[in-house]
């Protein structure tokens, strides 16, 4: 059964960037606006973000937007567009002190403002020293803003839409016309038909075998847009976050160095300060994360094995327990240690996409490197590549990117549906989607289990299109997904029913997940320098003659992989080299 | 590496006309979350078994269930802490929609009722509100709350009368109650003091007991009841 619904606006996807956008449209009483998420909304991942949310308050010492512009361009490895970040860190400040007027409860300073501690990669005076720019509430700053923002979605009476997901965009001659969605519990197909949509949706870290990311994240935003004709930018940066739970993947934040917690290798060594002598342990992430994978690779893992050991006993019981409560229940629940008294085993985890849908400054999705607008689709948050984050994203910037840009786009959303006629359905809107599901169903008995292959996948993708990077390994992970994508022709989805069908939902997840794992590849080989997160053998420095340019990846008709590439914003930061 | 056996109430509406139990044998390490053995069933032996879960590390608040008879989220108990025989049945209190799915729309429901977010039309300051850091502690735990049900469905006040707000509810009024910059307490107690209110705790404790994120429900009912008695909350 097929139903259908028109609006305004659709924000597919709950997280913080698309319930931000969600208060904005509410505000305007004359517009209908629904949000649509594959989960309860709290449930989304935005709830996992620890640390903090990057802003220059100066609540307790000299710092300033610029600074804050200036660490997020070379944090990019210079590959972050220059007003697009300007825009972030300057309406950082603003946005901040929104969230706190809308009952955010931050952490506080002695005389009552939200409280700051360290960041990696923040610094003062250009790169002098570290400064505490990160806003936080506990370890739980993502929780909050998840929990006041969907407190105020409440409040404005958004519509929401839960557990429906989105699993196809109608797009139409240059014109996006709204989203095909499947009700999970009853395995109805909706149609939401309305003038202006976003895509909110998040990130894809299932793609490798530890990974911080919810079983949720599996990329399902990138990879409808891809099948919709709309190219993907820069999909070769993923970031892995240093800290880890060793083996689970589980985020350990950066505010444990941030309040002063060190990494030491096998034999005790503060090994950062040989990496990164002046912020040490706050160096940005893809350099600490590469840093531990080296003294792995040498051989100075604890004991031999592939992890290291983040020390936070001398910071004491107070700070553990009140700064960071979080992370000591992690540690006591999964690996049965006190972090007070013993040092936590960390390796890196797949963590953050910085590549995705291309947009500009205002979210609206744009087709092509001549800055071609899709007109009626916007994109923000995780998903969306616009770019702030380049080639490498600090920590705090992606709380600071969901809510920046989620406004952003409610606003922009807002001003299009104010005077934009309400666009044509296209004929047989379904029948894309029915013939995917129908596809996914064809195996009746003998298929290969979707964990099968997501396994085969993530682990492929984990040892060669992770944080060192080869030639032969990146070929052998694409000739590898692309068997894996053969395979997954004859996929067995065991569940046949058409209630809260969990089975299929997964085996169509999967889908997502080898479409995004091969574009990754694709454009990972293609990228032959090494910059931020993308870091290859073959080619080991950073070339801006040649690369200081963003890739687009695009699929036309389910052809082949095809790339171009688009020209990087650089106002006022000329690309230097990076040290820490 | 050791074999468990896993006994789930499965139960499909659309097919079943009642809940059995089913048993799954498994292979799982002491350190494997159940949530991971669910995985193990689900991927490689029967993918008709049906959950919720996304975060799997405790705080997106998907995957609470009955684990051996009390309220637990399945990514945060391991499996050397249940023993070789787990059952493993979905939250009481809720109708299942399929085998561990229960729906959630009435807990949500129950949520809204007691305005469950800031009220203050007070014009704001320029910058942030100043809060001290006294008074930001004074609802420093019920801002945990990550609604996961663990606590209503616990609570046998709740199961003898569905139309009780439940303790979750009361907890995320408390988070506001509590919250110096908040204006709208007294409309938060008026709900409260309802007859299917507050006054239908009977500090059984089932809900701090539930609480994957150990918050002191309890405690937080009872200062609410004391602030409906005494007419303040900042009493």
């Amino acid at each position: 059964m097929i139903h259908t619904h028109h609006y305004d606006a659709l924000v597919v996807g709950a997280g913080g960037a698309g319930m931000m956008a969600a208060i904005y449209l509410s505000r305007n009483p004359d517009l209908k606006t629904a949000c649509i998420s594959k989960l309860y909304p709290t449930r989304s991942h935005t709830g996992a973000a620890q640390g903090g949310i990057g802003a220059a308050l100066a609540n307790l010492e000299e710092d300033h937007p610029e600074w804050h512009a200036f660490d997020t361009v070379k944090g990019s490895d210079y590959l972050g567009d220059q007003d697009a970040i300007e825009t972030m860190c300057t309406e950082a400040v603003d946005v901040i002190v929104e969230l706190e007027h809308m009952g955010l409860p931050f952490s506080r300073t002695p005389d009552g403002k939200i409280a700051q501690r360290p960041f990696g990669g923040h610094t003062h005076h250009f790169g002098e020293g570290p400064v505490r720019r990160s806003c936080y509430a506990a370890d739980r700053t993502g929780h909050m803003i998840l929990q006041t923002l969907y407190q105020n979605c409440i409040k404005n009476g958004v519509d929401f839409y839960d557990e429906f997901q989105v699993v196809d965009v109608m797009v139409e001659g240059g014109v996006c016309r709204g989203v095909v969605a499947w009700h999970v519990h009853t395995g109805d197909l909706h149609v939401f038909h309305a003038k202006a949509t976003l895509f909110a949706t998040g990130g894809f870290g299932r793609v490798w075998s530890i990974t911080s990311n919810a079983h949720a994240n599996t990329g399902d935003g990138p990879a409808i847009a891809l099948r919709a004709g709309i190219p993907l930018e820069d999909m070769e940066f993923y970031q892995f976050h240093p800290t880890g739970i060793y083996r689970l993947g589980i985020l350990i934040t950066e505010g444990v160095r941030g309040e002063g917690g060190i990494l030491r290798n096998d034999h005790g060594e503060r090994f950062m300060e040989r990496y990164a002598p002046t912020m040490k342990d706050l160096a940005s992430r893809d350099v600490v994360a590469r840093a531990i994978s080296q003294e792995i690779k040498e051989g100075r893992g604890i004991n031999g094995k592939k992890y290291v050991y983040l020390d936070a006993t001398h910071l004491g019981a107070d700070v553990i327990e009140n700064k960071l409560p979080d992370i000591a229940d992690f540690c006591r629940t999964y690996l049965g240690i006190d972090p007070v008294k013993e040092p936590m085993p960390i390796q890196p985890t797949a963590h953050y996409a910085m590549g995705g849908i291309p947009t500009d400054i205002d979210t609206q999705v744009i087709l092509d490197a001549h800055g071609t607008v899709l007109t009626g689709m916007y994109a923000a948050g995780e998903v969306a590549c616009v770019s702030v984050h380049g080639a490498n994203r600090l920590g705090t910037n992606s709380l600071l990117d969901l809510v920046v840009f989620g406004r952003r786009a409610g606003l922009a959303m807002e001003r299009f549906c104010r005077t934009a006629e309400m666009p044509g359905i296209p004929a047989d809107p379904t029948a894309r989607t029915e013939a995917r599901f129908g596809a996914l169903l064809a195996t009746e008995s003998g298929g290969e289990p979707a964990a099968r292959l997501r396994e085969e996948m993530q682990d492929v993708m984990q040892d060669n299109v992770g944080i060192f990077r080869t030639a032969a390994g990146m070929q052998h992970a694409l000739d590898k997904v692309r068997e894996l994508k053969a395979r997954f022709a004859k996929v067995q989805v065991m569940d046949r029913g058409k209630r809260f069908n969990t089975d299929l939902l997964e085996a169509w997840e999967l889908g997502n997940l080898l479409d995004l794992a091969e574009v990754t590849t694709v454009c990972a080989l293609n990228r032959t320098e090494s910059r931020g997160a993308h870091m290859r053998d073959d080619f080991d420095k950073r070339n801006d003659v040649e690369w200081l340019k963003h890739s687009l990846a695009h699929v036309e008709d389910g052809g082949p992989i095809r790339i171009d590439y688009k020209p990087v914003s650089i106002t006022r930061f000329q690309p230097k080299e990076r040290v820490y | 590496m050791s074999m468990v056996t896993l006994r789930i109430q499965r139960f499909n509406p659309e097919a079943d006309a009642a809940p059995v139990y089913r048993e799954y044998t498994v292979e799982v390490d002491p350190t494997d979350r159940v949530l991971d053995t669910l995985n193990a069933v689900k991927w490689y032996q029967d993918g008709t078994l049906t959950y919720r879960r996304s975060c799997a590390h405790g705080v997106c608040g998907s995957d609470a269930m009955r684990i051996n008879g009390v309220n637990r989220l399945a990514c945060k108990v391991l499996m050397r802490d249940v023993g070789a025989q787990v059952t493993v049945e979905p939250l009481m209190g809720f109708r299942v929609i399929k085998d561990l799915v229960v729906d959630m729309e009435p807990f949500f429901a129950q949520f809204r009722s007691v305005l469950p977010f800031f009220i203050n039309d007070a014009r704001p300051p320029e910058r942030e509100r100043l809060q001290s850091v006294e008074d930001r502690e004074r609802f420093d735990d019920t801002t945990k709350c990550i609604l996961c049900a663990a606590c209503t469905t616990s609570c046998p006040s709740f199961w003898a009368n569905e139309d009780f707000v439940g303790p979750a509810a009361i907890v995320n009024a408390h988070r506001f109650i509590f919250d110096t910059r908040d204006a709208a307490a007294a409309e938060r107690l008026e709900i409260l003091n309802d007859r299917e209110g507050v006054w239908r705790c009977r500090t059984i404790f089932n809900c701090t007991e539930a609480c994957p994120r150990e918050i002191k429900i309890t405690k937080a009912i009872g200062e609410v009841k004391k602030a409906i008695l005494y007419g303040t909350a900042r009493a």
